[in-house]
Parts: C-alpha cells; sequence; structure tokens
C-alpha cells in the first residue's frame, strides 16, 4: 500500500511540472505582457521600465526558472493588480470555492445514487429510460443558462434564496445545485452500469440463494461493488467542478478562486493566473490520488497488490 | 421409502413465452438421496435448478403440476417465505468458484452473514460455526481464512468455501450446479468425496448436475437424463449404466472411453450436431434429428415407456429394436 501510494506521487509530481510548463506557456503567448501591464497611453519607456522591473526581459528560461524555484517554496509572486501576493488572493478565495465544490459533489451523489440504482433496478422499463432522459437533458444543459434560469425563478420571482454573494449557506444553494447539475450525469449512468453489471453477477446469485434479503442483496451486495467506480469517479468529478465553478461563481459573484481566475484573465494578471492553474492542478491530481486510493481501499483485489 | 423431500411434476420453464427450457420434467429425490440431472449443456439442468429454487430471471416463467418441498407446495409459497427457505433448508452452489463470492467482502463476513440471517445467531455463534465447518469441509487454518478475501482463495478453496457456506445453516437439500467442472481432476475427486462424505454426515438430499457421467458414476443414486428441456431417462444409477434405454442415454454412455472395451484403433462413439433449441408448441422426439433411429413417426406424440419398476423413458423404440435397426 505504501509502495502504491508513493508511485502515484511520484506520478503525480510530475504531472504538476507539466501542468506548471504549460501554464508558463500560455500566459506568455497571449502577448507581450510588459505592453498590457503597462495599460493603454503608456509610453514606450514606461513599458521598457515594467519589462525591467517584472523581469521580463530576460531569457524565458530565465523566467521559468525562476518561477519554478520560488513556486517550489511556497512563493507564487505578487499579483500585479491586487497589490498583494498571490498566496494570500489564492488562500483568502479558497474556502469558498471548496465549499461551493463539496456542496455541489454531495448534492450530486445524493442524487445520482440513488437515482442509478432505481434506473438499474427497473432497467428496461419507462424508469429506465426517464432516467436517462433527465441525465441527457442535464448533461446538454449548460451551467450559466441553468444558473439564470435558477436565479429567475428562486431568487427573483419566488424570492426564496439570495442571487448572489457568500454571506449565509443560502448563498451556496443555487451555485451548488448547477455545479451539481454537471456531475449528476455521468455519476447516474455509472452507478446504473456498475449496479446493473453487478446484478447480473454470479456472486448476487449466491446472495439470493442465500436467502438473504433484497435490502441486503441490493444494498449490501451490489452496490459495494457498483459503487468503487462511482466513488473515484466522484472524486475526479470535484476536481473538474472546481475548474467548472468559474463559470458559476462568475454567474454568482462568489468571490472564489474560480472568480479571481476570471478577473485575472481579464486583466493579464499572469502571476495570478499561472497560480490559479497551478493550484487548482494540485488540486486535480491530489483528487486524482485520492480516488485511486479509495478504490484500492474499497477493492481489496487492488489492495493487496 | 418414505416421502420424498424434492417433488417435481411437469415442470416447464419458458423464457419470454417463445422459447422452452424445460418441458414438462418430473423427478423426485428422496430424504438423503444423491440425484444427478446429466445432459449437454443447454439442455435445461441448471434452468431447472434455478427454477426449484425460484431464482429465475425475470423474463423465465415457471410452471408445473406440483412442485414440492419437504411438502410443501413451492408454487404457491410467497417470495418472502421462500427467501426464508433459500440458503436455510435448500442451498445452491454453483460451477463457478471464481465468481461466485463476492469480491468486496470477506470469506468470515460470507459464511456468516446467511446463518445470522436464518438462525438469528450471533456473529461470535456464526464465526465458530464457519471455523467448525471449513474444517470439515477441508480447509485448512480456517481462522486465518476467516479474514481473507476470494481473490486471495485457489478455485478449488473456493469451492470448499462455497460448500461451507451451503451448509451453515444444515439444510436438507444440497443443489449443486457442475460443481466440479470448473475444478482440476484431482480436486474435483476430492471435492466429490467430500460430498458423499457430507451426504451420510448431514443426511443431505443432494441435486447434482453434471454433463459428467463419471461424476454420475461416482455419486449418484438416482439419475435423470434430459434432452431439450425433457427428461428423457429416469432411473437408478446402477440402471442406467447396466442397461440404458433412450438412445441419447446410449449416445452419451458411447462417448466414454472404458479401459480394456475401448480400442484405440476404433473412433469413440459421439453424437452428431448440437442439441436445438425448443420454442414453446414443439411436439415428437427432440432427439429425432440427431437420432440414427428416427423415422416419421418419431414427429408424433412420444409416449413414456416403463423397462421397470424404477427405470422410463422417453422413446418410441426398445433397445431390442435399436439394436435391429442397427444391425439393419
Amino acid at each position: 500500500m505504501v509502495r502504491f501510494i508513493l508511485r502515484r506521487a511520484a506520478l503525480g509530481l510530475l504531472v504538476a511540472l507539466t501542468v506548471m510548463t504549460l501554464a508558463f506557456m500560455l500566459t506568455r503567448l497571449s502577448g507581450d505582457l510588459a505592453i498590457s501591464i503597462a495599460g493603454p497611453g503608456a509610453t514606450q519607456e514606461d513599458i521598457e521600465i515594467i519589462r525591467k522591473a517584472y523581469g521580463l526581459d530576460q531569457p524565458l528560461y530565465i523566467q521559468f526558472a525562476s518561477w519554478i524555484s520560488r513556486a517550489l517554496v511556497g512563493d507564487l509572486g505578487n499579483s500585479y493588480f491586487f497589490k498583494d501576493s498571490v498566496s494570500n488572493l489564492i488562500a483568502a478565495r479558497m474556502p469558498i470555492t471548496m465549499t461551493l465544490g463539496l456542496v455541489g459533489l454531495g448534492l450530486a451523489l445524493l442524487v445520482s445514487i440513488p437515482l442509478g440504482t432505481l434506473a438499474a433496478m427497473r432497467e428496461g422499463t419507462w424508469v429506465d429510460r426517464a432516467v436517462t432522459v433527465v441525465t441527457m437533458i442535464g448533461q446538454a444543459t449548460p451551467s450559466f443558462w441553468f444558473g439564470l434560469i435558477l436565479m429567475i425563478t428562486f431568487g427573483l420571482t419566488l424570492g426564496w434564496l439570495p442571487i448572489s454573494g457568500t454571506g449565509s449557506w443560502q448563498h451556496f444553494v443555487m451555485p451548488g445545485i448547477v455545479l451539481a447539475m454537471t456531475a449528476t450525469p455521468a455519476l447516474t449512468r455509472l452507478t446504473r452500469s456498475g449496479m446493473i453489471e453487478a446484478i447480473a453477477s454470479d456472486y448476487i446469485r449466491t446472495a439470493r440463494a442465500k436467502g438473504l434479503t433484497r435490502r441486503s442483496i441490493i444494498f449490501k451486495h451490489a452496490l459495494r461493488n457498483a459503487a468503487i467506480p462511482v466513488v473515484s469517479i466522484a472524486a475526479v468529478q470535484l476536481g473538474f467542478m472546481l475548474g467548472g465553478s468559474i463559470v458559476v461563481e462568475t454567474v454568482f459573484a462568489l468571490h472564489g478562486v474560480g472568480f479571481l481566475a476570471w478577473e485575472s484573465i481579464a486583466k493579464n494578471d499572469f502571476p495570478v493566473v499561472q497560480a490559479v492553474v497551478l493550484v487548482l492542478a494540485t488540486i486535480y491530481i491530489c483528487l486524482t490520488m485520492l480516488s485511486d486510493i479509495l478504490n484500492a481501499l474499497l477493492d481489496p483485489r487492488i489492495r493487496s497488490t | 421409502m418414505s416421502a420424498p423431500l424434492l417433488e417435481i411434476e411437469d415442470l416447464s420453464v419458458t423464457f419470454n413465452e417463445r422459447m422452452a427450457a424445460v418441458r414438462n420434467a418430473s423427478f423426485r429425490i428422496g430424504r438423503g438421496e444423491t440425484h444427478c440431472v446429466v445432459g449437454e449443456s443447454g439442455c435445461g439442468k441448471s434452468v431447472s435448478a434455478l427454477a426449484v429454487m425460484n431464482l429465475l430471471v425475470s423474463a423465465a416463467k415457471r410452471t408445473a403440476k406440483r412442485l414440492s418441498f419437504a411438502g410443501e407446495d413451492l408454487l404457491a409459497m410467497p417470495e418472502k417465505r421462500m427467501a426464508q427457505l433459500r440458503g436455510n433448508r435448500m442451498a445452491m452452489i454453483f460451477q463457478e468458484p471464481m465468481t461466485s463470492l463476492n469480491p468486496a467482502y470477506t470469506i468470515g463476513s460470507q459464511l456468516t452473514e446467511s446463518y445470522r440471517r436464518h438462525k438469528r445467531a450471533s456473529q461470535r455463534d456464526a464465526t465458530a460455526r464457519a471455523v467448525k465447518l471449513m474444517g470439515r469441509v477441508g480447509i485448512t487454518a480456517p481462522e486465518m481464512r476467516l479474514g481473507q478475501f476470494p481473490h486471495q482463495l485457489s478455485g478449488g478453496l473456493r469451492q470448499r468455501v462455497m460448500i461451507a457456506m451451503a451448509l451453515m445453516c444444515e439444510p436438507e437439500l444440497l443443489i449443486a450446479d457442475e460443481p466440479t467442472t470448473a475444478l482440476d481432476v484431482t480436486v474435483q475427486a476430492q471435492i466429490l468425496r467430500l460430498l458423499n462424505e457430507l451426504k451420510d454426515e448431514f443426511g443431505l438430499s443432494i441435486l447434482l448436475i453434471t454433463h459428467d457421467l463419471g461424476v454420475v458414476a461416482r455419486v449418484a443414486d438416482s439419475v435423470s437424463v434430459m434432452y431439450a428441456g425433457e427428461v428423457v431417462e429416469h432411473t437408478t444409477a446402477r440402471q442406467l449404466f447396466a442397461d440404458p434405454q433412450h438412445p441419447y442415454t446410449r449416445g452419451l454412455l458411447s462417448c466414454i472411453p472404458v479401459p480394456g472395451k475401448s480400442q484405440r484403433d476404433k473412433p469413440l462413439g459421439s453424437i452428431p450436431g448440437v442439441v436445438p433449441q425448443v420454442s414453446v408448441g414443439f411436439s415428437g422426439c427432440a432427439f429425432r434429428s440427431r437420432c440414427a433411429f428416427a423415422d416419421a413417426d418419431c414427429a408424433g406424440t412420444i409416449n413414456t415407456q416403463t423397462a421397470t419398476a424404477d427405470h422410463n423413458y422417453l422413446c418410441r423404440l426398445t433397445p431390442t429394436r435399436q439394436k435391429e435397426l442397427a444391425r439393419a
């Protein structure tokens, strides 16, 4: 198990390095940073001063090396616009994004596991088909549009929920639902197919031959096996959701990391953009690792290798 | 003989109301008796067994004139009561020991759960019984095995676990569906010997499904030969080998090499063709497409014939007549 975790960690580190390289390259591709920082109306001299001040006059590989070496010790540089360290900016906003992501994932699991199980138990009936149709509609709905519809309905018309901000738990309900909707279809289908496979398996026939209750057969024997891929995909989905929260946070004006990323991209605040990409990628890598570990904990066949 | 433990009369199973998997099968199993159902793949052996346990898939429909277990009518029995019998008074083991155990739970947890459910026993009592039975079925270091997962065990061990699991609640009937087919020959022999011992020790009745007449010879008291969903011959094991009546049974027997009898330079017997899929409403003898003696009359209704008191078969022709035809 320890070797298993170490191997995954080494792999994760390589992925993180790749992501850092890509993030660095992409921000440099988006034009001359000195010009955009200086803003319109700046003289050639101003631009040169800025270029020197931010070290943008140095060769790319030196810029890259200095960013990497500082990032490795936790120094992500300073924002050009917020006049604060990038680490502080992200740390202040991370709780909001994390809360949103976990609420979204929780809701998604709460809906998709019962829905997928129900569809599998009624395979081929109208219940199953209805579940398929609903998940397909969910998959096809853009989250910003769904967010706005919710806002109009529950925020403005009914006045049940606040439409923007982060003051209370109610503020997270609608963004959480929107985020959950992005993950629910995949998790539902995965639960359904896993359950169908499990129900048709020999060990379920054995469980039935043992005279166990229907509840024990479905929930103890079948769901336990069907849940293995669902749990690992759920962890990965949380990573997607943190990325997807850029849209949701913007729509609901939640000042989380996603909102910060959106602002910084618009302003070419590349230390922040690089750092957000790095942090989200690192979280994503950790979640993938966590998913593998969870997978191993749930599946004894993987655990012992 | 006292009243039989399991009585099956005119059992039929259809799939999607089109395919007839079992057609008017009848046999009975006495207490402490081993009854073998033998036939090629797709003859309806497993389906018959699942029909007794009421474990058929939902596309299958079961009908019978009579289906009773220890005097109780299984046909009218509600599922809830049936679930109380399953794993308790009638247990089943399967052909695939590799996949029949749940990969996510330990051997101990899977062994004890039916005992805890049916006997309302504590985990400690159930574990003690599991350890005892594991030892009985020849599993070494049973305490250690309790915490292991199925994938850590060999096929032979898993089948022993399945047998121990089936015996947990001291069932009266054990249904074994090809229990040795997936195992090595040496393990196969051990398992069959074990089943024989357990039968005497626990007074078990065993319904054993196999395609292997060698297995029948080792364990069976009585035999049903099934073909295309029908029981074509029903008799004692001794009678079956001494005086087979049905051309299909004789064909099956001719496929087995007998030391000293079979000659090296002569081919072994074989039955050309495969078992046909029979649909609902099929009439006549299903074996006629592969039978050397078949003629136009075989498409008509075939009546059961009796050779001796406990030996009947489903063919128009007596063995004497078959021999005449073979010579001609």
